[in-house]
């Protein structure tokens, strides 16, 4: 199969774009109202740049929730990042230095839409897609930072429901084999139950487990 | 050194470090054989939660609203085999009149 295109990634992320920057946008008036500044609100979009973490963390400042509190949050959110990179592993390619800087536009978004129609994983299409991803996050942290609560809320707007149909639409062409359809039956089940009786985070990285099911002898 | 600093640069080192883990120590490279199984179901089960968790999470609980009739849109335009664009819009769209109305 021919290596995706810069383009290709960006293009099939660009809706999500939008809400991408709109989240940015009530991210940006979640960290201001918590006491951030906005310089402060925009650094942490741009080292962080992962939505949900970013949220805990400001709003458990924001309650006067602690340093530590808030640190566990985000970190919890974030673990599942740690089986998703090392997924990706193999496409980044190049010097040390590169491969830490592409590395950095993973996001669930342009992980998600960087998958091939077989099965593999592509490098520009995620770069493509953090490309559009990553100045959106930013340039909506900023407006939102700097405008305050006097923008629309992107729940209004629905934006909230377009993450989970994005990762539908990723999912579907997905589970053609029975062991996939498995896969995501059982982590679809996992995240279900945890749900309601952990903190926001775990059930996605312990969903995570569902791919053992693929575990052969070495 | 403030709270909310300690808390970005913490954040943002722990986040850049867990996503560069792959590709910094095993970029470029295969992965071992009996892991590659392993490894192509990551993505069946962690979106599928991600479908689950952004749909029904709240607050440590589960919260049935508006964004269920956008997946249900969305599930309508996939089954159309409606372009992604589509079904994106489509979830926004029909959550977005929910709210309007109720």
């Amino acid at each position: 199969m021919t290596p995706g295109r810069y383009r290709d990634g960006a293009r099939r992320v660009a809706p999500i774009g939008i809400a991408a920057f709109a989240f940015g946008a009530s991210y940006g008036v979640l960290a201001q109202t918590s006491g951030f500044g906005s310089v402060e609100a925009i650094v942490m979009s741009a080292t962080t740049f992962a939505g949900s973490a970013q949220f805990a963390a400001a709003s458990i400042l924001g309650a006067a929730g602690g340093v530590v509190s808030a640190i566990v949050a985000a970190t919890l959110l974030n673990a599942r990042y740690a089986p998703i990179s090392v997924s990706m592993a193999p496409v980044f390619t190049g010097g040390v230095v590169r491969r830490l800087l592409e590395s950095q536009l993973i996001v669930d978004e342009s992980w998600a839409v960087s998958r091939r129609a077989d099965g593999a994983f592509d490098r520009r299409l995620l770069v493509g897609a953090g490309l559009v991803l990553y100045p959106c996050w930013i340039t909506g942290t900023a407006v939102g930072a700097i405008a305050g609560d006097a923008l629309a809320d992107p729940a209004s707007l629905g934006l909230d429901a377009a993450f989970p149909a994005l990762f539908l639409a990723l999912l579907v062409p997905q589970v053609r084999s029975r062991q996939a359809l498995a896969a995501a039956v059982l982590g679809g089940a996992i995240a279900l139950v945890l749900l309601p009786i952990t903190p926001a985070g775990v059930p996605i990285v312990a969903a995570s487990a569902a791919c053992l099911i693929g575990w052969r002898k070495p | 050194m403030n709270e909310t600093w300690i808390v970005i640069v913490a954040v943002g080192t722990m986040t850049i470090a867990l996503k560069a883990v792959g590709p910094v120590l095993l970029g470029g490279k295969p992965l071992p054989e009996h892991l590659t199984g392993i490894v192509g179901l990551l993505a069946p089960a962690l979106l599928a939660a991600l479908v689950v968790t952004q749909v029904l999470g709240g607050d440590e609980e589960i919260v049935l609203d508006a964004r269920l009739v956008g997946l249900a849109a969305a599930v309508v335009a996939l089954l159309l085999r409606a372009p992604l664009l589509v079904v994106v819009i489509a979830a926004a769209a029909s959550t977005a009149v929910v709210r309007l109305f109720t």
